[in-house]
């Protein structure tokens, strides 16, 4: 399970990697959005998957799969939120001011 | 911590106070007033230390700072140091009082002014005072950074910027190249203490003595104005002329020849650092007494006097490390007696080019120029100024009755026995010494004679309207002044000087013969060679400086394209251009280009780590099994990701990322995990709405419209991105080097009395962050409300503006 979700996870990058060096800024969004869920697979894949139950403990289970990843990954989820969010208006905001969403004529002028 | 250094921290720790003095004092009190208390406590405190240090003490104190590397701010009393400090308290205390009445309190920034200058009083004393030579090269480019912030002080003149940069350049360069010079010192010696570099033998056998000494020299070099990199000083010449007095004739610009004075028992007794030390200086000394003749700015006069003259203490310093070439002997101690000229002009120069720099100032201040060609006839008007013009410009010149005449004299016993010598082929280059040191000395004569008689006789060519030009007021003459009497005492009273600074310098320069140095400085030799050259030169000198204007045409032959300035010049312009077109070819502005030099370094270097540190690992033994739907749920999201890679329309690229989001939330539901689950449920749901509400203000996708190469190389990149990415994975997976620590949270009823382990870990274990967490997305919010709200008006009136 472990090799599979490797393996997805490269994928994941791979698509991201390349949305992002996209000239649509669309695209971009899109590429980061994708690569954040192959962060947080990889990160809950690295604790070890299925190693026991969930770490709930009125559940009593005898083990419980590791809690420390998943409190991370809470974190990051949330945190990816708000910077798609932040982008996502960012984005907006410069097709309105600039009128174009493609990076190549977001460049600066020649004198900055 | 000791009283020591405090010494050198006093005038930084004071620095601190100086902008509050001058906000809460300046309208009642000149800051200076308050400055001026740091170097006179400072001097009187260095002067009870003259009579241990001169009876052959020397006091050392220790302060850890970077113990674990065996680097310690280390100072070192000995005769040199406590000689160079005593210059530093001496003159800063002159050059304060004497700025309180130069610079304006109600025009000048003076609190910049007086806190540059504190940080340059305390880095020069530092550098004097470290044993240390990390230490020193630390105090050293303080200094260079000090003078670079003083001599750009008008920092709204051009001309101040360009000098300020040329010396920031040039000294710095030599620093640099000092600083690997003392890195293959300490490696030869395996010792970073200054002390202990002198105490060990042997150490000229190694290859890398050679290489080391030049690049310390260049260091010497480029601080003390020598040829060729003597064009930063005139430049400096724009700083106010306090700073010039103090930092670019007295003191800053003598740290070169400090370091070599002090690096001689180390060097000296080698042929390099012989004719590389006193021959760069005889050149120096030559080209500065000939170019300052032709000088029309007084300053820029006294800057290359001050080039010339540190020529001739350099040169000084070379001819008496031949001392050390023989041991012990009268051989050596004919050698010695140039150290001693050297440590003696030195002092002259510091007290005669200072009160120079002071008359220049205060006749810049009350006439309003400083051209020679405007200047005149002053002499009726400011008497007193004119004495101490012909004090300073007649010791200059080395005449008597004046100090400069004393250490004249004996640099010429010291070119003369140089010549007479056999060691280093001395005696087939030998006889240029006396040669080069006699016309340099017509030329130094000449120009004294400009200076003195230029400005003070004739008839004034000049009209000042505003006011009628009169003498100074007396505080400004005070500093000066004293300078003066030192001048004249010198020479009446040299022994004294001798006694308690000269010999115990001399010795800590020569620490192999020190106790049978001694020496008696008379003005009459009776009718020697010497006394013929000086004669000579007064003569010749006179003859040259009436004729002046028949041969000061010549200068106009030399070509400009041929000055060191022009290649200075030259390089630094292409430098800009070739660094302005490479920077223009990488920063392309292009966002893509950037992200493709991240994507490309992450590839090389994690990829190069993992081939070269074989962290290639591969080890599924522990994976847990994988079930259907996980297999189905892992084959749907790889289907989703490839259809926002085609997708030409935009809202079934949102669609296949939302499913994509979904789909992770379902993994979590598989691993366990449902407190993620069900928050990326949400997340998901709110980013997927968010996206619609954009895009319907966003315009359509459109084909990439792209050049197959640009295509090409964004596939490349991510797919080595992704394998990178997937090995990296999979050696972690593979490689376990430590047990998880997630057992001690599922104690958590017990530490936090909650059952959810992960909810306990987030508030009850990990809160800060989870609350900085809430803070990023608070900013998040905000800067999402702004962006949407703040109309756009702002922007137009910039545009309008362009």
């Amino acid at each position: 399970m472990e090799t599979l979700m490797c393996l997805l996870v490269g994928v994941l990058f791979s698509i991201g990697t390349y949305l992002i060096l996209t000239k649509s800024l669309l695209r971009i969004i899109l590429g980061t959005s994708i690569i954040g869920h192959g962060v947080n697979l990889l990160i809950i894949t690295m604790g070890g998957l299925k190693k026991g139950g969930p770490p709930l403990l009125g559940l009593k289970n005898l083990t419980y799969t590791d809690s420390l990843p998943q409190a991370l990954l809470l974190t990051a989820i949330v945190i990816n939120f708000a910077t798609t969010a932040l982008f996502l208006v960012l984005s907006y905001r410069a097709y309105i001011v600039l009128g174009t969403d493609d990076t190549e004529q977001l460049r600066g002028k020649e004198d900055e | 911590m000791s009283w020591l250094h405090l010494l050198i921290l006093a005038p930084f720790i004071f620095a601190i106070f100086v902008p509050f003095l001058y906000k809460k004092m300046n309208q009642r009190i000149h800051t200076g007033w308050f400055v001026l208390l740091i170097p006179l406590i400072l001097f009187f405190y260095l002067f009870t230390f003259i009579p241990e240090i001169s009876s052959g003490n020397t006091r050392t104190a220790t302060l850890p700072w970077l113990p674990a590397y065996d680097i310690n701010f280390t100072i070192y009393v000995d005769g040199l140091s406590l000689l160079f400090a005593l210059i530093i308290a001496g003159i800063g205390a002159l050059v304060v009082l004497y700025s309180i009445y130069y610079m304006s309190k109600h025009r000048e920034a003076l609190h910049n002014f007086y806190v540059y200058l504190l940080m340059f009083m305390g880095a020069m004393l530092g550098l004097v005072f470290s044993d240390n030579i990390f230490v020193l090269y630390v105090f050293w480019e303080l200094t260079s950074v000090s003078s670079f912030l003083l001599i750009a002080y008008w920092y709204q003149r051009e001309k101040s910027r360009y000098g300020a940069q040329k010396s920031m350049l040039i000294t710095i360069f030599g620093g640099l190249s000092m600083l690997a010079g003392f890195i293959m010192l300490s490696m030869i010696a395996d010792t970073y203490s200054i002390r202990t570099l002198i105490s060990s033998e042997t150490l000229n056998t190694n290859t890398l003595f050679i290489p080391a000494m030049i690049l310390i020299l260049i260091g010497a070099f480029t601080k003390s104005a020598q040829f060729p990199f003597s064009i930063w000083l005139p430049d400096a010449m724009e700083a106010p002329t306090p700073i010039s007095a103090y930092l670019h004739s007295a003191t800053m610009v003598k740290a070169g020849i400090y370091l070599v004075a002090r690096l001689t028992p180390v060097f000296g007794g080698e042929a390099v650092w012989f004719w590389l030390v006193s021959g760069i200086g005889l050149i120096t000394l030559l080209y500065g007494s000939i170019n300052a003749v032709r000088q029309t700015d007084l300053k820029a006069l006294l800057a290359y006097s001050t080039i010339s003259q540190l020529g001739l203490i350099m040169s000084l310093l070379g001819m008496g490390s031949g001392a050390l070439y023989f041991g012990y002997g009268d051989e050596s101690f004919v050698y010695a007696v140039a150290i001693f000229a050297a440590i003696f002009h030195l002092l002259n120069h510091a007290t005669f080019k200072g009160s120079l720099f002071m008359v220049v100032g205060i006749i810049d201040h009350e006439t309003g120029t400083r051209d020679i060609r405007k200047l005149g006839g002053l002499m009726h008007l400011m008497p007193i100024s004119f004495t101490l013009t012909v004090i300073g410009g007649f010791a200059m010149a080395g005449l008597p009755p004046f100090n400069g005449f004393l250490s004249k004299e004996m640099f010429f016993t010291a070119v003369l026995n140089t010549a007479e010598k056999s060691i280093f082929n001395l005696d087939t280059l030998g006889f240029l010494f006396p040669i080069i040191a006699w016309v340099a000395s017509v030329f130094t004569f000449i120009y004294s004679m400009i200076l003195v008689f230029k400005t003070f006789r004739r008839k004034p060519t000049f009209v000042r309207v505003d006011k009628q030009v009169h003498e100074a007021p007396i505080g400004m003459l005070l500093s000066p002044m004293i300078l003066g009497t030192l001048v004249v005492a010198l020479f009446f009273f040299p022994n004294v000087a001798s006694k308690y600074l000269l010999t115990p310098a001399w010795e800590s320069v020569l620490p192999t013969l020190a106790g049978d140095l001694s020496i008696k400085i008379s003005p009459w030799h009776g009718f020697n060679t010497e006394l013929m050259m000086t004669m000579g030169v007064v003569v010749f000198g006179t003859i040259m400086y009436r004729f002046l204007k028949k041969w000061y045409g010549l200068y106009d032959y030399y070509p400009d394209s041929l000055t060191i300035n022009h290649f200075y010049n030259l390089g630094l312009q292409s430098l800009e251009a070739i660094s302005e077109k490479t920077t223009n070819r990488y920063m392309t502005g292009f966002i893509r280009d950037y992200l493709v030099y991240i994507f490309a370094f992450i590839i090389v270097v994690v990829g190069g780590a993992l081939w070269k540190f074989g962290g290639v690992v591969i080890n599924h033994s522990t994976d847990a099994h994988v079930n259907v739907y996980e297999a189905g749920i892992i084959v749907a999201m790889v289907i989703s990701a490839v259809t926002v890679l085609f997708s030409k329309s935009r809202m079934t690229s949102v669609i296949a990322v939302g499913a994509l989001g979904f789909l992770v939330s379902f993994l979590f539901v598989l691993f366990r995990a449902p407190d993620l689950a069900l928050t990326q449920l949400v997340v998901e749901t709110v980013t997927t709405v968010l996206f619609l509400l954009c895009f319907y203000h966003l315009p359509e996708l459109r084909k990439e419209m792209s050049r197959i190469p640009f295509k090409v190389t964004n596939a490349l990149i991510s797919i080595g991105v992704g394998v990178i990415v997937t090995i990296v994975a999979l050696s972690a997976n593979g490689t376990r080097l430590f047990d998880s620590i997630s057992t001690y949270y599922e104690n958590s009823y017990k530490l936090a009395g909650a059952k959810n382990i992960v909810n306990a870990i987030l508030v009850d274990f990990r809160g800060v962050d989870t609350m900085l967490e809430i803070l990023v997305l608070t900013m998040a919010g905000l800067g999402v409300y702004t962006l949407i709200k703040l109309k756009s008006e702002g922007r137009d009136k910039d545009e309008g503006a362009e």
